[in-house]
């Protein structure tokens, strides 16, 4: 009887180990249930919000859309390249993700910038190759005001106007969007610790099955 | 009742140490001290935790050279900011450090800091230095 006993908190316990290896990332943000009809059935779907398309422009001038991040898992934060409190201790720590991932094609890191009118493409540009960065991994983005203000809230950032002491105050999140442009974690860029923890969850997200079609 | 005696001698120890250092070593630390937290509150986030910078974007604070060469400048710098090229072992900077709102003493407290630190070996800048040195910047 006792060694039944054993035997049984072996299997769960083991059981329990093992569910607990698929590690998976929850998805943000407003969802809502759709209904539909498939084949003659009623059917229910969940519904997740996304980042919807937008337009700006990176240090090498090209044009960036949605589509460009087609099929990638992507970070985005918003920053300035004169900011003098928050920005420089994120990109510190961006550079780690850069690092690990500088070599995967279907990885990416987006910036976009807070202040359109000082950082324009030849800025970006210098910004980048003195944090020296290259390649098409990490882009600098440029695009209006509202352009960028609109798109923060998609990302959950919180970003304003410059205050009276002509400071900009936005918060120094990282934002994991998965290849269906999904919202799948935010992380603080200036604890390096918790950009760790990005690493690793972009991780968990490069191995996640491939769900871009949907049925 | 062994431990609580070993615990004594210790203290005693310690204390009689405190009691030894000279007034300047006292003052020295805590200038170095008090310079360690307006670091961390001012300086950590562009010059780092162990004042590596960051690439080609914000200098390190590792070049004791640079620091020796501009020593009488440095309070002027933390001041009024920092604009134009510099060369910081052996490379060169030229984007722009604003200025701070930080007071003498506390520019005096910070700068002990950081040329103690970070693999620098300077002696104190007091506050009486601090303001001469402020007195005649550019």
């Amino acid at each position: 009887m006792k060694n039944l006993i054993g035997a049984l908190i072996i299997i769960v316990l083991y059981s329990s180990c093992k569910s607990n290896d698929q590690a998976k990332l929850p998805i943000l943000g407003e969802r809502e249930p759709v209904t539909k009809t498939v084949d003659g059935k009623t059917v229910t779907d969940t519904v997740y919000s996304t980042i919807p398309d937008f337009k700006f422009v990176n240090q090498y001038a090209d044009t960036i859309t949605g589509k460009s991040l087609n099929g990638k898992i992507y970070v985005a934060d918003f920053f300035f390249t004169t900011c003098p409190s928050i920005c420089p201790v994120m990109h510190r720590n961006m550079l780690n993700v850069y690092k690990e991932f500088k070599n995967d094609n279907n990885f990416r890191i987006i910036s976009h910038s807070i202040d359109p009118k000082y950082d324009t493409v030849q800025v970006l540009k210098k910004y980048a190759d003195k944090l020296g960065i290259s390649g098409n991994t990490w882009w600098l983005l440029n695009g209006t005001k509202e352009q960028t203000y609109q798109i923060a809230k998609n990302y959950l950032v919180s970003v304003q106007e410059k205050n009276p002491q002509g400071e900009y105050i936005h918060d120094g999140y990282f934002i994991l969007v998965d290849k269906q442009k999904r919202l799948r974690g935010t992380y603080d860029g200036t604890d390096p610790e918790q950009v760790t923890k990005l690493i690793a969850d972009i991780k968990i997200l490069k191995a996640e099955p491939d769900m871009t079609s949907t049925k | 009742m062994r431990s609580l005696i070993i615990l004594t001698i210790g203290l005693l120890l310690v204390t009689l140490a405190f009691s030894c250092q000279s007034d300047e070593q006292i003052e020295f630390n805590r200038y170095y001290s008090a310079g360690s937290a307006i670091y961390q509150a001012h300086c950590e986030n562009c010059h780092g935790e162990k004042g590596e910078g960051l690439q080609s974007l914000i200098p390190p604070l590792t070049d004791s050279t640079y620091l020796k060469n501009n020593r009488t400048s440095l309070a002027c710098y933390l001041k009024n900011g920092l604009k134009g090229s510099i060369t910081v072992h052996g490379r060169n900077f030229e984007g722009e450090m604003p200025t701070s709102d930080l007071s003498p003493i506390e520019i005096a407290k910070v700068l002990t800091y950081v040329t103690n630190s970070f693999g620098n070996k300077m002696s104190i800048i007091n506050l009486q230095q601090v303001q001469n040195d402020i007195e005649k910047c550019k």
